[in-house]
């Protein structure tokens, strides 16, 4: 991995998964894996966060919890779907109170599969979706000059 | 070897649910659960009970939209299963100690699980 | 007489991995009265049934939890097996109570992680997650996979673990046991610890009972209950006695897990020395017709699974009812009492495992 800039933190939010997922999230943190390393950190607060990190997929119920966090969360910002769950609804696609994946919702940046997804995958995936992250703020970076010399010349 | 314990199902009549609940309690039972079936027309309502790994069901058959008593005076945690019967099947349940009146379990379609839903096919997403 | 106020609690909170929300009614920063609500993870898995085979559905089972997977997984099949009148191999039963107890051990080391994350111990949680890791490469060891395995099926097992492997898992229990007892000793005997928990969210043996609680909180309280001691798989071979404690607070509930923990530690040692030889499955022919409530002990409590077939591929209704889901009446009952500051550690004493609960 690249030497990375900036210190990228993570909101995660357990959508209807069982779990599994959520837990290998967990054990991200966890001295083995140790995503802190990379300054990676894990907050509650959405108006901190970089990334979204989701598992399970998308029920009735907390289709708005998902949608008002997502809002929550300031530009740039990177959606990361967790597990096979919330990438088509998984196992569980057929259930009567499950919607689907995640990306019914909100836009998703990076898929990890698996079920469970593993934390070496987990840490790849959020590694991908920081390259993207990167990309994105290059953009509003780059349109907020044009707008200011668009601006200047006028 | 598989698990060998003998399970007592008892036929209850709606009006005797609550004496008949009332005589486990006094007996030292503890409720295990409570659970609905869909049997075509009607449901099943299981109340399992168990004492020291004995384990006896008292088994109610309704038609749908029959009110049920709330066994919580008897067993005050009661309520999350009586809850879960209302919000899932629909079963009408009355005077539940804590009444989350169908917002214990959200679901996208009422009562999801209810006979009267029967036919069309709800899973989605196939 | 002060004012009351309402404060919310989750779904998204800090210190929950889960969704679930309590609304907490507080007289300054006592908790007087809390109302939990659930269903943000409700999927609906138990109407599966109708789209999965009887055989297919293990693996549904196995997804309801991704902590519990293998005991929902054996549960499910034990089930099955006892409808169908299926004698499952002794290898496989022994085999089954190894899995179930390499399970128990890794909630358990899960569970003190974020017990100890709720009472702001940081360095006892990465302690016992580490911990947790040497399990989990048992189980990846053994099975393929980490938190789901996919190795229970109806009539025993799918994979065999050699004689090799059994006798290395055997030469590592013991420096494992070692670690297990300096982390629990923190936990039972820190003078932090026992600040925080003792006294906490009590409740008594009689209302426990009553309130049908399950597992270690009902262990903690002084009920002598677990679904082990009917000897299912290999536990009636193995010497099995519940672990009990009486104080009925936090603290008492957190000295059952890390007791278990060791009593797992001890019963994954007798399965090996006492690994029988022979087939790990049996093949099963037919279709299942009657029912059962097939019931096993998980790391949280009680497990039911209420089978219902009717002679065809399909179940007619599989009814799962989950420890987490016994033990919300007694979490109602103890929080009243507790500071606003406490409710995490109180909620997180009866290890709630949200997933389970709502299926």
């Amino acid at each position: 991995m690249a030497f990375m800039k900036r210190s990228p933190w993570i909101l995660h939010y357990d959508a209807s998964s069982c779990n599994g997922c959520d837990i290998e999230v967990l054990a991200c943190l966890t001295p083995l894996y140790d995503v802190e390393r990379f300054g990676i950190i894990n907050t509650g607060n959405p108006k901190h966060a970089d990334v979204l990190l989701i598992t399970g997929g998308i029920n009735a119920q907390n289709r708005e919890v998902v949608e008002n966090i997502y809002e929550q969360i300031p530009e740039p910002k990177v959606v990361i779907a967790v597990g096979a769950c919330a990438a088509t609804g998984g196992i569980f696609r057929e259930c009567y109170n499950i919607i689907g994946g995640i990306d019914k919702v909100i836009p998703v940046d990076v898929y990890i599969p698996g079920c469970a997804a593993r934390p070496e995958q987990i840490i790849d995936g959020v590694v991908a979706a920081l390259s993207i992250l990167e990309e994105k703020r290059a953009k509003m970076n780059g349109a907020a000059q044009e707008t200011e010399q668009a601006g200047e010349s006028t | 070897m598989t698990v060998k314990e003998e399970q007592t199902i008892i036929g209850v009549a709606l009006e005797n649910l609550l004496s008949e609940v009332g005589k486990l309690y006094a007996d030292g039972y503890r409720l295990v659960q409570i659970g609905c079936t869909d049997i075509g027309d009607s449901y099943e309502v299981n109340y399992s009970f168990d004492k020291g790994y004995q384990f006896i069901n008292l088994r109610l058959t309704l038609r749908p939209e029959t009110e049920v008593p709330s066994i919580t005076g008897t067993y005050w945690g009661a309520f999350v299963y009586e809850n879960e019967m209302h919000d899932l099947f629909g079963i009408p349940v009355t005077g539940i100690n804590i009444d989350f009146k169908g917002t214990f379990i959200r679901t996208a379609e009422k009562y999801p699980l209810s006979v009267t839903k029967r036919g069309g096919d709800r899973c989605q997403n196939v | 007489m002060s004012e009351r106020i309402i404060v919310p609690f989750g779904p998204q909170h800090p210190v929950l991995p889960e969704p679930i929300h309590i609304d907490l009614v507080l007289e300054d920063e006592t908790v007087v009265e809390a109302i939990p609500s659930i269903g943000y993870i409700h999927r609906g898995l138990e109407q599966l049934v109708q789209k999965r085979e009887y055989t297919e559905y293990v693996y549904v089972a196995e997804r309801i939890c991704g902590i519990c997977s293998f005991i929902h997984a054996l549960c499910y099949s034990q089930g099955i097996e006892h409808i169908m009148e299926v004698e499952v191999p002794d290898r496989a039963r022994y085999l089954r109570t190894i899995w179930s107890e390499c399970s128990r051990l890794h909630s358990h080391l899960l569970w003190l992680g974020l017990f100890a994350d709720s009472m702001g111990f940081e360095n006892l949680f990465m302690r016992s997650w580490q911990l947790r890791e040497s399990v989990l490469d048992v189980f990846e060891d053994t099975t393929g996979g980490r938190i789901i395995q996919g190795t229970c099926k109806i009539g025993g097992v799918r994979r065999d673990i050699e004689q090799e492997k059994l006798d290395e898992m055997h030469r590592t229990l013991d420096p494992f046991e070692e670690k297990c007892r300096d982390l629990g000793d923190v936990f039972l005997n820190d003078e932090t610890v026992k600040y925080r928990l003792q006294g906490l969210g009590v409740i008594s043996k009689d209302e426990a009972y009553a309130l049908g609680a399950a597992g270690p909180t009902a262990r903690a309280s002084g009920v002598a209950m677990d679904h082990r001691e009917t000897g299912y798989a290999a536990y009636g071979d193995l010497g099995f006695k519940p672990v009990v404690e009486t104080a009925g607070d936090c603290y008492a509930r957190c000295a059952v897990r890390v007791k278990e923990v060791y009593a797992s530690i001890d019963l994954i040692r007798k399965a090996i020395e006492g690994m029988p030889d022979g087939a790990i499955d049996v093949k099963v022919k037919g279709t299942p017709n009657g029912e059962f409530f097939s019931r096993a002990e998980q790391p949280r409590g009680e497990v039911v699974h209420y089978l219902k077939a009717n002679g065809t591929k399909h179940l007619a209704r599989a009814r799962i009812r989950t420890p987490t889901l016994a033990n919300i009446p007694p979490l109602v009952k103890m929080l009243p009492g507790a500071q606003l500051a406490d409710v995490p550690v109180v909620v997180l004493s009866i290890d709630p495992c949200i997933s389970c609960t709502e299926r």
